[in-house]
């Protein structure tokens, strides 16, 4: 689905909750973001970030219930792209952490757990916000148009 | 629905007369790909086997669920004395791989003649 209003055009996609779908969301945001006229390098890091964000949405938003599904928002303004990824979870208690490899290494961190650290290193925003009676949360990403691109 | 991913198992030798192993994973590297990561190092001798080399070049997409499998294979190779390398990451892939720490424990190289050369 597609909307423009003056200054943003939005596209939306829902994905069902299975791992895997994330990736249609992926090809969404870097086509939007092609079309921008971001660099590669930058439509690699929001690529990331939007598989990530959806992951964490499908596995711990949604509990990989495939009744429910992800929303995944995409507006693209004059020099920004914002995504917004929702499912019906409560939302993240736990701001990310820096993942600690020697921790990992040792056994004494859970090798995983690096989606909302690698989500907030690859955008310039990003915030998790907790839906109002405990549903509806969503992820915001934020990633902007370097000045010789815009 | 997630991609399969494909693992092979080469052996090799480096300039220097060393045997090394070279798993080369193709596909994506996710959730999904444990038989194809661990399960393929795990089918290593750890009596024999002293070099890992990880081949990346044909694969496209890695989540962190994908990547916590890496550093699982690193953790086995540690406690084993074994050497991990890795390559044909691309240039967003090793950015990652940098910022979530793991080239602390493996060598990231552009290509498999780099990494032989230094083993």
């Amino acid at each position: 689905m597609t909307a423009t209003t003056a200054r943003t055009t939005t596209v939306e996609v829902r994905l069902p909750s299975r791992l895997g779908f994330e990736k249609v969301a992926m090809s969404t945001a870097a086509s939007v973001a092609k079309l921008m006229g971001f660099r590669e390098e930058r439509i690699e890091d929001l690529k990331t970030a939007v598989a990530e964000a959806c992951i964490n949405a499908i596995e711990h938003g949604n509990r990989l219930n495939e009744k429910l599904s992800v929303g995944v928002t995409l507006s693209a303004g004059t020099d920004q792209l914002e995504v917004k990824v929702m499912d019906d979870g409560k939302g993240m208690k736990n701001l990310p952490i820096k993942p600690d490899i020697d921790r990992k290494m040792h056994g004494e961190e859970d090798p995983r757990g690096m989606g909302m650290f690698l989500i907030q290193a690859l955008v310039d925003e990003a915030e998790w916000v907790v839906g109002a009676n405990g549903k509806g949360s969503y992820v915001r990403l934020v990633i902007r148009l370097d000045k010789e691109q815009a | 629905m997630q991609t399969d991913t494909k693992s092979k198992i080469d052996q090799t030798t480096s300039p220097s007369g060393n045997p090394v192993t070279v798993l080369r994973f193709e596909g994506d590297i996710s959730s999904a790909s444990k038989e194809a990561v661990i399960g393929s190092y795990q089918s290593l001798s750890k009596a024999t086997v002293k070099t890992v080399l990880l081949d990346f070049t044909k694969v496209e997409y890695i989540n962190s669920s994908g990547i916590a499998l890496v550093i699982q294979l690193l953790m086995e190779a540690a406690n084993s004395g074994q050497k991990v390398l890795a390559f044909g990451l691309s240039a967003h892939f090793q950015k990652v791989f940098t910022m979530v720490g793991i080239t602390k424990y493996a060598g990231l190289f552009p290509d498999q003649t780099a990494a032989l050369a230094t083993v």
